[in-house]
Formats: C-alpha cells, structure tokens, sequence
C-alpha cells in the first residue's frame, strides 16, 4: 500500500533535481503525477522514471511564466487521471543574480514571473479542482533564502519570502475546504540549478555544500521530496501554513566558534536561467 | 517493512496523549520502544495494547523532572534492546497557569522543570548511545506557544521557547556526529491535557478547538504522532533544528478582514481615487 495511492499530482520543474525525486518518489507510492517542465527531454526521461518505479506518469511541457501552461497543466491532469490532488509548484533557477545597482528590471521581473507569480497561478488554478473533490495539497518550494538575507541573489530571495507568506495567507482562506497550502525552505541542495552554475561542477558543489551546514553532506534532492511527500500524504492532514525548513540545520543559528575557512561562493552578475540551459 | 524497523525509541509522557500515539505509532513502524511516565498503570496499559498489536515495548516509570530517572530510562533501552536510536522528549503539563502576578516562584521552577530542563536531559544522557549508533534522532514536544507567547500561559510559552532554542543550539553542536535534533510545535490538540478539568470536558474542547484554525477539526494526537514518526525515520536524514509547526494553520496569521469585505476580486487602487 503506498502513501499517496488514488492521488493525482503536479509538479512543475519535474523534468529535473527536486521535482524530478520527487516527481519518481511520489509515482512509487501511488500516485498518478503530471510532469510541467520547460525541458522536454528531461522530462520524457523524468516519465520514464516514475513508470519504472511503478507509477503513471505523463509530460506536459509548460512554462511556469505563461498563466495558459499552467491552467493548462492542471487540466491535463483532470482530463489524464480524472481529479486533482496534490499541485507541487516547484519550478525554479536563480533569477537575476549580481549586485543591487545590477539587477536590471527586466531580470527582476522575469525572476519574479517564475519564482513568484507561476505559484500564484498555480494555487489559483488548483483550489477550485480540490474544492470539487473535498480536498487538497499545494506544496511551493521557498528557500532559505526566503527566510533571511544573505542566502541567495535579490530577486530570487524575495521571490522566495513572497512564497513563503502567500503559503499563509491562501492557507488562511482555503483550509476550511480542507485544502492544505505548505511550503518546503530547503538549504544548499545539490543540483544542477546549482552544479551547472559554479565553477567545478557537481563534485566540487558536493564538496562545498558538505561544509556550509551542521549535517556534514550536501543535500540530496531526496531530502526534500521525502518532505513533500510527507505534505501531499494524510500523514499531515493538520498541517497548513507552514515553511518546513529542511537543511541539514544550515539555518538553525550560529556556532560560538565556527569551523575556521568556511567557503565561500561567488557568482558572476546578470541572469541565472533554467539549469539545463548552457 | 516498517519505517522504523530494527530501531529503539525512548519516548517520555507515553501513558497518554501525543506520547502514547507516537509509542503506539513507532513500534508498528517496528520500532522498540521505552514508554516511560509517571503515569505508571497508563504505561503499563499502553505497553500491553502495543504487544497485543505484536510490538516490542517495555514501561519504566520515570519521572522527568529526576535528571537520574531519564538517564535511567535511556540506560533501559540500552540494556532492553540493545542500542538507542530515537529519544521523543514529550511529558508535559501545563504548569504555572493564571495571572502573573499570582505566579509562585516555586510553580515557575516546576513548570521548567518538566518543560524544559527534561529536554535537556534527554538530550544529553542520548548523546553517548546516539554516537554509539552512529547516529539518532533526538524530537522534542515544544508548542506553537513558544513561538508566540499565551496570556495565561506565561511559564509555559516561556518553557516552550527555550526549547525551540535548546532544539537549534543542539542541533548545531551535535550535526556532525549525525544526531539531528528536531522539535514539534503543536496547536490545540485534543488530549487530557486540555479538557481535564474544563466544564463539558472532552466534548466541549473539541467543539471549541475545532473553531480555533483554518482546518476545522481540533487536532489529534495521531497529528503530531505521524510528524515525531517522520523525524524519527530516515526521510528526515537531512533535518535538523526545525521546530515543525503542527498546528491546522493556528500561528498562520489572523483573518482579521474578511475577504468579502474588501470585494469580490477586482482591484483595490489608490485610496485617494474613488
Ligand atoms: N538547489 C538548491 O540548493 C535549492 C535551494 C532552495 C530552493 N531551491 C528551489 O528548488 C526548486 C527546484 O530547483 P532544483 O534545485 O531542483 O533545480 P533544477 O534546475 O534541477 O530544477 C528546476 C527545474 O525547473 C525547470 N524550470 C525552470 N524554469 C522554468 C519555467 N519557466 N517553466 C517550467 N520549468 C522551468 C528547469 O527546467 C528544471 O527542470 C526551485 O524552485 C529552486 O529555487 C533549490
Ligand atoms: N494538547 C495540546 O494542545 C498541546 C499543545 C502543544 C504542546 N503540547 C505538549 O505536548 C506534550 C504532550 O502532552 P499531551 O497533550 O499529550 O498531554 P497528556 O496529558 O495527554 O500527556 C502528557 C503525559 O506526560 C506525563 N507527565 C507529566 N508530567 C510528568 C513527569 N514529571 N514525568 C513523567 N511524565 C510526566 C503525563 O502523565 C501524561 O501521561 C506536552 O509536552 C505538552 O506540553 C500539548
């Protein structure tokens, strides 16, 4: 019997890293799951994931930024599997990057399209199918870079604090349907949003990320869709509103006497696009 | 297979309410656990209906405010099942309770007694085993009160939110030996600890607490038991010094205007335009 047996998911940015684990983990315990990504080819590769993990799955390319992709999507998901329960808005890059007098308006509100305005959307289009069926499950993936400053470029970080408190206040509003509305705040995960954009690539991203929190590893695209598992399971029918913060208690606080030569990261400026873009 | 097969859980507060979910919980994961209280026949209770289930448990009657009686309980599972993996500091009261200027000195050192200097303990006598193990997952029950305080509550929101700390100072020291140290901050849950001794009892909580949150029912026991389950197994590997919000949507905000109030959709402009 699997955890999420019966359900229908979404997940956007599925095609890699944290939506394609958890696209795969969610098709092993049952659910049927609707892949939305920008990445055609991985996402013919994250359908086949999740087949060969004993699930159904299908791809839809989307572009989060486009209102039409998204509406789009959740329909698919009626019209494959019949209903909607779980929308995993997940899709994500690092937006325009470099110093404040930077940023250019034009980065900042592409930024904002993806990181901010596709969850809006997604919610928007999500709870009037969850109303049908008596309940639901919007997930958003924030940051910790939502959570304080200093943890990710300008734009992206805002973005990400935006998520965190539309997460509470659509949580507010919806929770009397029965539809739950949570977001996940990982630390330094290790995927190729992050190892395709830093000099080394993902042997030296693996390595820097082992050091920057209490938990000597770097993060896995595992450890947060295990999260979101656990969100779009029953298993958490009494949890809304939240900002689940799972990062190896980078953001825990500080230590007294921190380990000497923590590493550093430096990115040059303009903007980060979608991580399987060159 | 189980969740939790083939670890061992200490958990204190296990004779009622949250702890006795979570015990409940654990050992059909496959956990063995050490359902300890004060509470002696409630423990014993919860023991048997775990073995009927066809788990392992054993009860030791521990009281949590004795530094002795915690290392004690820890030293049992050692001994019992052969290693520790899992500490669940969870007994509770609500302590202290009233105007503050009526609050005793000596209620307010019981109180943190119980709140917070048990958490401490438990943390530091698991220390040793947990390394032992390689590892362990240390949880303990703060509130949504030691996020934000409760008039009337004001040992206890204050007993609460050393813990939400003591969870991330630990937690930080202890990352590298692979111990995550994780907290839980439950909204109203229905147990003993809230309707005993409330005119209607159980039945009029759970009306009141119902209305309290954006989920319309008063939280479970089984609420909290299946996020202590989730911090104890291996999905939270990469999770310390959270405290995990458990609560319906409680400490979410307040809807202080309602939506209909400011129109039906549309958009709000200037104030000065009309
Ligand atoms: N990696 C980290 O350390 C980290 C930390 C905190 C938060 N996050 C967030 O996690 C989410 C997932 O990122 P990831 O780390 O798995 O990165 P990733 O690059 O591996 O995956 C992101 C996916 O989103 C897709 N995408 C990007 N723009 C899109 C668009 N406009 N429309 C549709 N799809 C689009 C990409 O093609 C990619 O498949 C993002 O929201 C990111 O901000 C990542
Ligand atoms: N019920 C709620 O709404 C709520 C909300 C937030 C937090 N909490 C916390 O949850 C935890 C569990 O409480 P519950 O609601 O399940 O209540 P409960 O009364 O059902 O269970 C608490 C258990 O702790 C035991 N206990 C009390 N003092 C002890 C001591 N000195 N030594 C050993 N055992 C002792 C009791 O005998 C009881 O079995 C507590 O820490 C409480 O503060 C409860």
């Amino acid at each position: 019997m699997g955890r999420l047996d019966n359900k229908v998911a979404v997940i956007t940015g599925a095609a890699s890293g944290i939506g394609l684990a958890t696209a795969v983990r969610f098709a092993g315990e049952g659910a049927a799951v609707v892949i939305g990504d920008l990445n055609e080819d991985g996402g013919q590769s994250a359908v086949r994931q999740c087949r060969e993990n004993g699930g159904r799955a299908v791809f839809q390319r989307c572009d989060v930024a486009a209102e039409a992709d998204i509406k789009a999507l959740i329909e698919r998901a009626v019209k494959e599997f019949g209903k909607l329960d779980v929308i995993f808005n997940n899709a994500g890059l690092g937006g325009a990057v470099g110093t404040i007098e930077e940023v250019t308006v034009e980065n900042w509100d592409r930024t904002m399209a993806i990181l901010l305005r596709a969850v809006f959307v997604g919610m928007k289009y999500a709870v009037p199918e969850m109303r049908r069926i008596g309940g639901g499950s919007i997930i958003s993936t924030a940051s910790v870079a939502g959570l304080s400053g200093g943890r990710g470029p300008h734009a992206y970080s805002a973005a990400k604090a935006a998520v965190i408190n539309l997460t509470r206040s659509v949580a507010l509003e919806v929770g009397k349907d029965r539809i739950r509305v949570n977001c996940i705040c990982p630390g330094g995960i290790n995927t190729p949003l992050l190892y395709n954009r830093l000099p080394g690539g993902q042997e030296t991203t693996a390595q820097f990320l082992s050091q920057i929190q209490p938990i000597p590893r770097a993060g896995l695209p595992d450890d947060i869709a295990n999260m979101a598992l656990f969100l779009a399971s029953d298993e958490s029918e009494w949890v809304t509103g939240t900002a689940m913060v799972v990062d190896g208690g980078l953001t825990a606080g500080a230590a007294l006497f921190d380990r000497a030569g923590a590493p550093q990261l430096t990115v040059p400026g303009g903007f980060s696009g979608p991580s399987f873009e060159k | 297979m189980g969740k939790l097969d083939g670890k061992v859980a200490v958990i204190t507060g296990a004779a009622s309410g949250m702890g006795r979910a979570s015990a409940i919980l654990f050992a059909k994961e496959g956990a063995s656990v050490v359902v300890t209280d004060l509470n002696s026949q409630g423990g014993e209770m919860v023991v048997s209906e775990i073995a009927a289930a066809g788990g392992r448990a054993v009860f030791q009657r521990t009281d949590v405010t004795s530094e002795v009686d915690i290392k004690a309980a820890i030293d049992r599972a050692v001994k019992e099942y052969g290693r520790l993996d899992i500490t669940f500091n969870n007994a509770g009261v609500a302590g202290a309770v009233g105007e503050l200027e009526n609050i005793e000195a000596r209620d307010w050192d019981r109180t943190f007694a119980v709140l917070t200097r048990a958490p401490f303990f438990g943390i530091k006598h698991s220390i040793a085993p947990m390394r032992k193990s390689g590892g362990g997952s240390i949880i303990s029950t703060a509130s949504t009160a030691g996020i934000r305080g409760v008039a009337g509550l004001h040992a206890y929101s204050a007993a609460k939110a050393a813990v939400v700390n003591l969870t991330q100072s630990a937690a930080i020291a202890l990352g590298h030996d692979r111990i995550r140290v994780n907290c839980i901050c439950p909204g109203g849950v229905l147990t003993p600890l809230i309707y005993r001794g409330v005119p209607g009892g159980e039945e009029a909580a759970e009306r009141n607490l119902a209305r309290m949150q954006p989920i319309p029912r008063a939280g479970r026991p089984e609420d909290i038991a299946a996020m202590a389950l989730f911090l104890a197994s291996d999905d939270a590997q990469w999770i310390t010094g959270a405290a995990m919000i458990v609560d319906g949507g409680v400490t979410t905000g307040n809807v202080r205007i309602r939506m209909e109030q400011l129109g039906t959709g549309g958009f709000s402009g200037p104030s000065f335009e009309r």
